[in-house]
C-alpha cells in the first residue's frame, strides 16, 4: 500500500510554525541566567516534535538542523550546558532559519546549502562539539539498522500477564531484522506455555527459535487484521478545529450575498399590502435578525486575538534596542482584543515601522534619560482595545516626544505650507507627508523618510485612521482607529441630488436641520455652521462629489461628522435609513477614487458609494487651511 | 470489526499519518495527544495495540506505560514506542517501563504496518 504523505503537510507546516513560535515565545521571556526546567524542557519538547514530523515527512534539512538544536538543548536541560544570553541569541536566530526552511518546505524551493551547511556547523560548533553525534553507534542491541525491536518477556506465569522482566534489563540477542525489524528475547526467556488462557505468541522468526512475543489471544485468533473498512475514528481530542481560510472566506462572502438578499426583500416586502403584509413583515423582521446573528457568528470565526501580532514585538524590540544600545522595556496590553485576520496581517507592517521609530527616534539613549531625571530604561507601550465600533491600537513611549521645531523646518524645507500658529495635532501630522524625515542622521533602521506616509497609507487601506498625540520631554503615541471588519459596516444611506451614498455609522456624530441664521459665510473659508457655540466647516457634498443635475440648495441636513481631530458638518439632501451594507472595493473592480473607500449593493439592487469621510473633511480642512 | 489501535503523540500531523495509515489498513483507531488523555482513553475502552510518543507534555511515554502496565487490561497488551532515540538507554529505559518494543522515528507507512503485522499478527 502506497500512502501519500503530502496530505499530512499542511498540519506538520502549521504545527511546526506553532512550535518555532513557542521556541521563540520561551526564548524571549526567558530569565537566561536562571531558566526554568519547565522552559528548557518546553524549548527542547518543540525543537524535539519539529525534528519527529519534519523526519517522517521527509524534510530532513529541517530535521537535520533542529536535531543539531535538540541536542543541544537537552544538554543545557540536563545541565551538561548553559544556557547564556549569547546562546539564547543564537538560538533565536536558528528559529528563524528554521522559518526560513519551513517556508522553503512549503514552497517546495531550495534553500542555499552553503547557507544551510554554514548553519549546521554554526550550531554544532555552539556547545561543546560533543553532541553533534547524538545517534549512537550501532550496538548488539540492535536490529539491522535499530529502527524496531520487541522486548519479550518471559512469562512465569501465563495469567499473570506480561510486563515482568525475570532477568534485569541486560542487553539480549538480536533478532534478524526484515528490513531494520528485530525482536529482543532475554537469554533467559521461557516458552510460552498456554495459548487458550488468553495470550498467544507470535510464530518465532524465521530460523529464529529463540523470539517469544507476547500478544493478546484475540491477535491469535485473528490471523489478519480485518479489510473492512473500520468506522470513522472518533475526533481527536482537540476542542477546535484547523480550517483553511479560504473556506472562511467563501463563508463571509455567501453571507455578504444573504445581506444584500435580504436587504432586497426587505425592500420590496415594504411594498406589500393587504392581510398578508404584517406577517410578511414580522418574518422579514426575524429574518433580518437572523441574518444579523449568523453574519456575526460568521465574522467571528475570523476574528483573531492580537497578540499574533505583538507577539513579535519581544523579539523586535529586543534586537534594535541591542543594536542601539537603548535599555528598552515593551509593555503588552490587551493583547486578547480580537480583530478580523485580514486586518491582522496588515497591521504588522505599519505597527513594526511605529514600534521601531519610538525605539530610535523616541526613546533617548541612556545619558540623555539620566540627565533629564529619567529611568534608563525606556518604555515601549503596545496597547489594543475594542472601543465600539473600532478597534484602537496604541503604540507609545515614554521617550522624548515629537520635536515641534524640526518637523516645521523640515516642513519648511520641503516645501509644506506651514505657519508658527499651526496646532500641535496639524504639525504632527506633517510627518505623514511622503519624503519627510526629521531624523538627524539616516540609519539603518530608521530615518529614510519612507515610512511614515506608507504606514498612514496602509492604515488608511484597512479603513482606519492613525492620531499622533505629543508632549515633549514625556513622549508620544501613535493611535490607530480600526473598523472591526473589513467587510461590512453599518451606514447611514443619504441622498444628494439623484444620487445615494453610504456614511459610515461610526463618524456620524449626530444630523440636524439648521435654523436660517445658523450658518454663516466667512470670507475665504466658505461657510460654516454653529452649533451649540461650536463653528463647525459645513461641507456641502453637492458640491465637493462634483454632482450635476437637480438639486435644491433649500433642503439642507447636516449630518454631524468626527474625523480624527476635527469635525465637520456635511451637507446632505435627505436622510434614507441606517443599513449594515457589504463593502465591495471599488479599487479591485473599478480604481480608487478620492473621498470614496468602496461601494456597495443597496436593497433595491442599485449600487451606492460609501464615502471616506476621514478623506473628505481632511481634504476640505486643508483647503481652507491653505 | 478491525482491531483497536490507540496512538498517542503529541504531534497532530504524525498522529493523522499513523491514524490514517492503519485506517487503510483496516485497523480501527483511536488518538490521544498526551500521556494522560490516552490514560483516559485507554481505561475507558480496550484497544490491541498501543503506539506511544516518548516525549510528551503532562505526560510522557514511558509513565502512560508504566501506568498502562498497572491496569489489569493492560497487562499484556503490546505497546510499542515511537521514539527518535534509539540509544541503549532509552531502550533499557522502555524494557523496564514494560514497553514491548520500540520503532524510531522517522519511520514510513511500510515499515509502521510491517511492524503491526508483526505484534498483531
Amino acid at each position: 500500500m502506497s500512502i501519500d504523505l503530502a496530505q499530512f503537510f499542511q498540519t506538520f507546516f502549521e504545527e511546526a510554525t506553532d512550535h518555532l513560535a513557542d521556541m521563540e515565545r520561551l526564548l524571549l521571556h526567558m530569565d537566561t541566567a536562571a531558566p526554568t526546567a519547565d522552559e528548557l524542557d518546553s524549548v527542547f519538547r518543540a525543537a524535539h516534535s519539529i525534528k519527529g514530523g519534519a523526519g517522517i515527512f521527509g524534510f530532513t534539512r529541517l530535521s537535520g538542523l533542529t536535531h543539531v538544536l535538540e541536542s543541544h538543548l537537552d544538554l543545557i536541560r540536563s545541565g551538561k550546558a548553559r544556557m547564556t544570553e549569547a546562546i539564547a541569541d543564537e538560538l533565536l536566530q536558528a528559529v528563524d532559519y528554521l522559518r526560513l526552511l519551513l517556508q522553503c518546505c512549503r514552497d517546495s524551493c531550495e534553500p542555499d546549502e552553503a547557507e544551510y551547511q554554514g548553519m549546521l556547523q554554526r550550531f554544532e560548533q555552539l556547545g561543546s562539539g560533543a553532541w553533534a553525534t547524538s545517534t549512537p553507534p550501532a550496538t548488539a542491541l540492535e536490529s539491522e539498522d535499530g529502527s524496531f525491536g520487541l522486548f519479550a518477556a518471559p512469562l512465569t506465569e501465563a495469567d499473570e500477564g506480561f510486563g515482568f522482566f525475570a532477568s534485569p534489563p541486560a542487553p539480549a540477542q538480536v533478532e534478524e531484522a526484515i528490513e531494520g525489524f528485530g525482536l529482543f528475547a532475554p537469554l533467559d526467556a521461557a516458552p510460552p506455555t498456554a495459548v487458550d488462557e488468553g495470550f498467544g505468541f507470535f510464530e518465532p522468526m524465521p530460523g529464529k527459535p529463540l523470539t517469544a512475543v507476547v500478544a493478546p489471544a484475540e491477535a491469535v485468533r485473528a490471523a489478519a487484521p480485518a479489510r473492512e473498512a473500520g468506522k470513522p475514528a472518533p475526533a481527536p481530542d482537540a476542542a477546535s478545529i484547523r480550517v483553511s481560510v479560504e473556506r472562511v472566506d467563501q463563508l463571509i462572502n455567501l453571507v455578504g450575498e444573504l445581506v444584500i438578499t435580504q436587504a432586497m426583500l426587505a425592500e420590496t416586502g415594504q411594498h406589500v399590502e393587504g392581510p398578508v403584509a404584517e406577517r410578511l413583515q414580522n418574518s422579514l423582521n426575524l429574518l433580518e435578525r437572523n441574518t444579523r446573528d449568523l453574519q456575526e457568528a460568521v465574522m467571528s470565526i475570523r476574528m483573531l486575538p492580537i497578540s499574533f501580532v505583538f507577539n513579535r514585538f519581544p523579539r523586535v524590540v529586543r534586537d534594535l534596542s541591542h543594536k542601539l544600545g537603548k535599555g528598552v522595556e515593551l509593555v503588552i496590553q490587551g493583547e486578547g482584543t480580537e480583530l478580523d485576520r485580514g486586518l491582522i496581517e496588515k497591521l504588522v507592517d505599519p505597527l513594526t515601522h511605529l514600534v521601531r521609530n519610538s525605539i530610535d527616534h523616541g526613546i533617548e539613549s541612556p545619558e540623555k534619560r539620566r540627565a533629564a531625571g529619567k529611568p534608563e530604561r525606556g518604555t515601549v507601550v503596545l496597547r489594543a482595545s475594542q472601543q465600539g465600533g473600532n478597534i484602537v491600537v496604541e503604540v507609545s513611549d515614554d521617550g522624548a516626544g515629537l520635536n515641534r521645531e524640526r518637523i516645521l523646518a523640515k516642513a519648511l524645507e520641503n516645501g509644506l505650507p506651514v505657519n508658527e500658529a499651526m496646532a500641535d495635532a496639524d504639525v504632527w501630522q506633517m510627518i505623514f507627508a511622503p519624503g519627510f524625515s526629521t531624523a538627524a542622521e539616516v540609519t539603518d533602521v530608521s530615518g529614510r523618510g519612507v515610512g511614515m506616509d506608507v504606514v498612514k497609507r496602509n492604515i488608511a487601506d484597512l479603513g482606519g485612521r492613525i492620531e499622533i498625540s505629543s508632549v515633549a520631554g514625556q513622549g508620544a503615541s501613535f493611535i490607530i482607529r480600526l473598523p472591526l471588519t473589513l467587510a461590512i459596516l453599518d451606514g447611514m444611506s443619504v441622498a444628494v441630488g439623484q444620487e445615494v451614498f453610504i456614511i459610515p455609522l461610526t463618524y456620524i456624530l449626530e444630523s440636524l436641520q439648521p435654523g436660517p441664521g445658523d450658518i454663516r459665510r466667512v470670507a475665504g473659508k466658505g461657510e460654516v455652521v454653529h452649533v451649540r457655540g461650536d463653528y463647525l466647516p459645513l461641507i456641502p457634498l453637492f458640491d465637493v462629489l462634483g454632482l450635476r443635475g437637480v438639486h435644491d440648495p433649500a433642503t439642507r441636513i447636516l449630518l454631524l461628522v468626527q474625523a480624527g481631530e476635527h469635525k465637520a458638518a456635511l451637507q446632505v439632501d435627505d436622510l434614507l435609513g441606517q443599513h449594515q451594507v457589504v463593502i465591495k472595493s471599488l479599487e479591485s473592480n473599478y480604481r480608487r477614487v478620492p473621498g470614496v473607500s468602496g461601494a456597495t449593493v443597496m436593497g433595491d439592487g442599485r449600487v451606492a458609494l460609501i464615502l471616506d469621510v476621514a478623506d473628505i473633511v481632511h481634504a476640505s480642512h486643508t483647503a481652507q487651511a491653505a | 470489526m478491525g482491531k483497536k489501535i490507540l496512538i498517542v503523540d503529541d504531534s497532530v500531523s504524525i498522529r493523522q499519518m499513523v491514524s490514517f495509515t492503519l485506517k487503510s489498513a483496516g485497523f480501527e483507531t483511536d488518538e490521544a495527544g498526551d500521556g494522560k488523555a490516552a490514560l483516559e482513553k485507554a481505561k475507558g475502552k480496550s484497544f490491541d495495540l498501543v503506539f506511544t510518543d516518548q516525549n510528551m507534555p503532562v505526560m510522557d511515554g514511558l509513565t502512560l506505560i508504566r501506568s498502562l502496565r498497572g491496569l489489569p487490561s493492560y497487562k499484556s497488551t503490546p505497546i510499542l514506542m515511537l521514539t527518535t532515540e534509539a540509544g541503549d538507554d532509552m531502550k533499557n529505559k522502555g524494557r523496564e517501563a514494560g514497553a514491548t518494543g520500540w520503532l524510531v522515528k522517522p519511520f514510513d507507512p511500510q515499515k509502521l504496518l510491517q511492524v503491526v503485522s508483526k505484534v498483531l499478527v
